[in-house]
């Protein structure tokens, strides 16, 4: 006799769709009861209350001006993320050139709300007029970008996009100067403005912000549980046994890269709006691996994953490494929590965390018993651990150099050697990274910033390709 | 005529840097089948490097030894050196993701090339540095016929980019490690099942591919004067455009390619406008790979299914 299933799926569902959420993993204990918990609060009910908490932090903390820049900068580089999102972690097209659309809706921005166009007065168009212009023509330029990725796919069309973005900065920069401003950029330009109402406080930009990151989501929360949404990821998965199912592939991607430029646009609107400039050197490359880093850590193809790692990204950069005091904490903390996330057992985490705190009162002694010079310096806010623990000398720069060219090559050795040599090599390691950070990096917040853009990238696609919320992607052969 | 033959100079000295970088990109993108954006930065690792080598020796004007000694001690040990990098970072980087989607490598790639950057960035500053080539080597020594001027520090680069390219031909087509690169290339399982030591192939094909871009940024040092951290990237770019425009995988085409594009630049700078010369060259570059991706010398492969 046939074993009956135990519940058969309705007629025409496959049976291993169906029991997709069987096989999904929960982590065990409390963590997998509150994700149970959590799913089952719909995504529209979750969404607004994501939207609320915005609302209500500058209300109830009440920000200062610098901390609602930092907010601001957050939501544009979650909008950027999000739209990014779309090309990348759905249809799975890399495209490099992605900044320069947030370029060009700055510059379109810019160019309909100063006085360079038309001159001596001017264009002054109302926003409710110049976006929606703006990203339209943005999504053209997408289009545009997109059609070698009919023909082109991975490789080829990520140096095509790149080629794209160098092109635009180079475009910006020397084309019709006395237009676009050349380096010079174009300054003065109006706030967001039109029917009575003008937007010039930096509250202001917030909520706009908000409001537009609120709509991005509801929008392509809508496309990705729609056709296109479904067509998106079959596109990345295998495109050829799309368009076997006769999805018009070569139109899907195209939609993929017009909307990511829409979404890119409207975020370089309101950021030209808000700063009221406009310069070729804020749409580069290092504003591309931010937006990158963003998505990653975040987990592309998730959209709650990519708005979070763009946040994320942008405040912990930004907001804490502008200030050596608070980037001290979050330099210790965050190693502090990777130790005692990933280090498993328990009495390895202590081995390594007390052979740190014992290494370094011994290295700090010895060397300090030979010379006193090379102990004496206080390069960073914490001034305790450089005058006890960690060797900061009294010209720290060279000392510090030297300290991060060893982290990076003990680091490397770290990831070759297994079991007790990697706990035993830990420890000088982290000695090391923290020496080269009291004497070198926490002092030059903008490299460092750069920095560790570089390494988020490589460590999360080494350890977690799928980012902190997407889902694992599984191969079917 | 005699500004032709200048430009010409030129852009066989630019071109034959385009195609040492480019035969690293082809012979990476041959075995791994990845862009490893991190290639350009190598370039600029051995620029300095170089540099460094150079200042050890008394820095340009006052050499404690002969110019041939030093020169033949730069490029040995900013290609050594450089080599040895990249076998590094892909140990490090990318041999974890050698199964993973296509698109992880590539991010990481992109990853490995900023922090590069971003480390130069941290230890040696965003000033440019200069060569100062000529004080060591003086601007008369050379070919100077009418008004056109050949300085012999870029024939030395011409001829030794092209002797460097012949010598790695011969490697991969006539030595046993040449052999297992190609196999490799064709089909990694299979190459594996054969035998080969697929790491060790790749490491080595690595080893090879960096040691070219060190000694490319060498003779960028020696010949245009000025390196500074930012100098890999766009060049990279078009370094791998060349590997395209020749036919990647092919190391003919590099060479090719790389000299086409020199070419190309040189004569958009001198007759039709330097502003406007990256842009126009980033315009060929896209609508060439768009037009016919498979490059000049390069096969159309069929996609198996």
């Amino acid at each position: 006799m046939a074993v009956e299933p135990k519940e058969s799926p309705g007629v025409g569902v496959d049976e291993w769709v169906a029991r997709s959420a069987e096989r999904k993993e929960y982590p065990p204990g409390w963590r997998g009861d509150v994700q149970r918990q959590f799913e089952r609060v719909g995504w529209w009910p979750r969404l607004g209350l994501a939207a609320a908490v915005g609302v209500f932090i500058p209300l109830v903390i009440g920000l200062n001006s610098f901390q609602l820049q930092v907010g601001i900068d957050a939501l544009l580089l979650a909008i950027l993320a999000l739209g990014l999102n779309v090309s990348v972690g759905w249809a799975g097209l890399l495209d490099l050139g992605y900044v320069a659309f947030y370029g060009f809706g700055a510059y379109g921005y810019a160019l309909l709300s100063s006085n360079q166009l038309n001159p001596p007065n001017g264009i002054h168009w109302p926003a409710y007029f110049s976006i929606p212009l703006v990203m339209i023509l943005a999504a053209g330029l997408g289009l545009a970008v997109g059609w070698p990725s009919r023909r082109l796919i991975g490789d080829y069309l990520a140096i095509i996009t790149l080629f794209f973005g160098e092109a635009f900065v180079e475009f910006v920069n020397n084309v019709a100067p006395t237009k676009l401003g050349g380096p010079n950029g174009i300054i003065a330009l109006d706030p967001l403005h039109g029917a009575h109402l003008q937007i010039t406080t930096l509250t202001g930009y917030f909520y706009v912000l908000l409001a537009l990151l609120v709509l991005s989501m509801a929008v392509l929360h809508m496309l990705d549980t729609s056709r296109a949404g479904r067509a998106w990821r079959a596109v990345r998965e295998d495109p050829l046994a799309a368009s076997v199912m006769t999805i018009p592939v070569n139109r899907v991607k195209l939609l993929a890269f017009a909307i990511g430029a829409m979404i890119a646009a409207m975020a370089g609107t309101v950021f030209a709006a808000q700063q009221s400039n406009v310069f070729p050197s804020n749409f580069d490359t290092p504003y591309l691996i931010l937006i990158y880093a963003g998505l990653i850590l975040g987990g592309a193809g998730s959209m709650s994953g990519a708005v979070l790692g763009g946040l994320l990204v942008s405040i912990v950069l930004d907001g804490f490494l502008r200030s050596p005091n608070q980037s001290s904490y979050i330099f210790y903390g965050v190693i502090l929590i990777t130790l005692l996330v990933k280090l498993r057992p328990w009495s390895r985490v202590a081995i390594v965390i007390g052979g740190t705190i014992v290494f370094g009162f011994v290295a700090h002694a010895i060397v300090g018993a030979i010379s006193s010079t090379a102990v004496a310096g206080t390069a960073g806010a914490n001034d305790w651990i450089d005058l006890h623990w960690a060797i900061v000398p009294a010209n720290p720069v060279t000392f510090g150099n030297i300290c991060f060219v060893a982290l990076l090559c003990l680091v490397v050795t770290l990831t070759q050697v297994k079991g007790w040599w990697r706990t035993a090599l830990m420890i000088p390691t982290l000695y090391v990274a923290a020496c080269a950070w009291e004497a070198r990096l926490s002092q030059v917040p903008a490299i460092t910033r750069l920095l560790l853009l570089g390494a988020i990238l490589i460590v999360v696609m080494a350890w977690r390709p799928a980012g902190l919320l997407g889902s694992k992607r599984v191969e079917v052969v | 005529m005699s500004k032709f033959i200048q430009e010409l100079v030129n852009g066989l000295t630019q071109g034959g840097l385009y195609a040492l970088v480019a035969l690293g990109y082809s012979m990476v993108y041959g075995v791994l089948k990845l862009l490893n954006f991190a290639h350009g930065d190598l370039y600029m690792v051995g620029a300095f490097v170089g540099y460094f080598v150079l200042q050890w020796f008394g820095g340009p004007t006052a050499l404690v030894v002969p110019v041939p000694i030093v020169l033949a001690c730069m490029f040995l040990i900013s290609g050594v050196g450089v080599g040895g990098l990249g076998v590094a970072i892909e140990r490090f980087a990318y041999r974890p993701l050698r199964d993973a989607p296509r698109i992880a490598p590539l991010i990481t790639a992109l990853g490995v090339s900023f922090l590069l950057e971003n480390t130069m960035l941290l230890l040696f500053g965003a000033s440019y540095r200069d060569y100062n080539t000529s004080a060591f080597i003086p601007f008369s020594t050379g070919i100077h016929i009418g008004g056109v001027n050949i300085w012999i520090v870029q024939i030395m680069v011409i001829v030794l980019s092209v002797a460097l390219m012949f010598g790695l031909e011969r490697i991969v087509t006539r030595t046993q490690l040449g052999r297992q690169m190609r196999a490799v290339a064709t089909d990694r399982e299979a190459a594996e099942m054969l035998g080969i030591n697929v790491d060790y192939t790749i490491s080595a094909t690595f080893f090879l591919g960096s040691s070219l871009a060190g000694v490319a940024g060498v003779m960028a040092g020696l010949a245009f004067n000025n390196i500074y951290t930012l100098m890999g990237f766009i060049l990279g770019l078009k370094a791998f455009t060349a590997a395209v425009v020749g036919g990647i995988g092919s190391i003919p085409g590099a060479m090719l390619g790389g000299f086409l594009i020199g070419l190309a630049e040189a004569f958009i700078t001198g007759y039709v406008s330097s502003t406007y010369s990256n842009l126009i060259v980033f315009g060929i570059l896209i609508a060439f790979m768009i037009l016919r991706p498979t490059g000049l010398l390069g096969k159309v492969q069929l996609q198996k299914v």
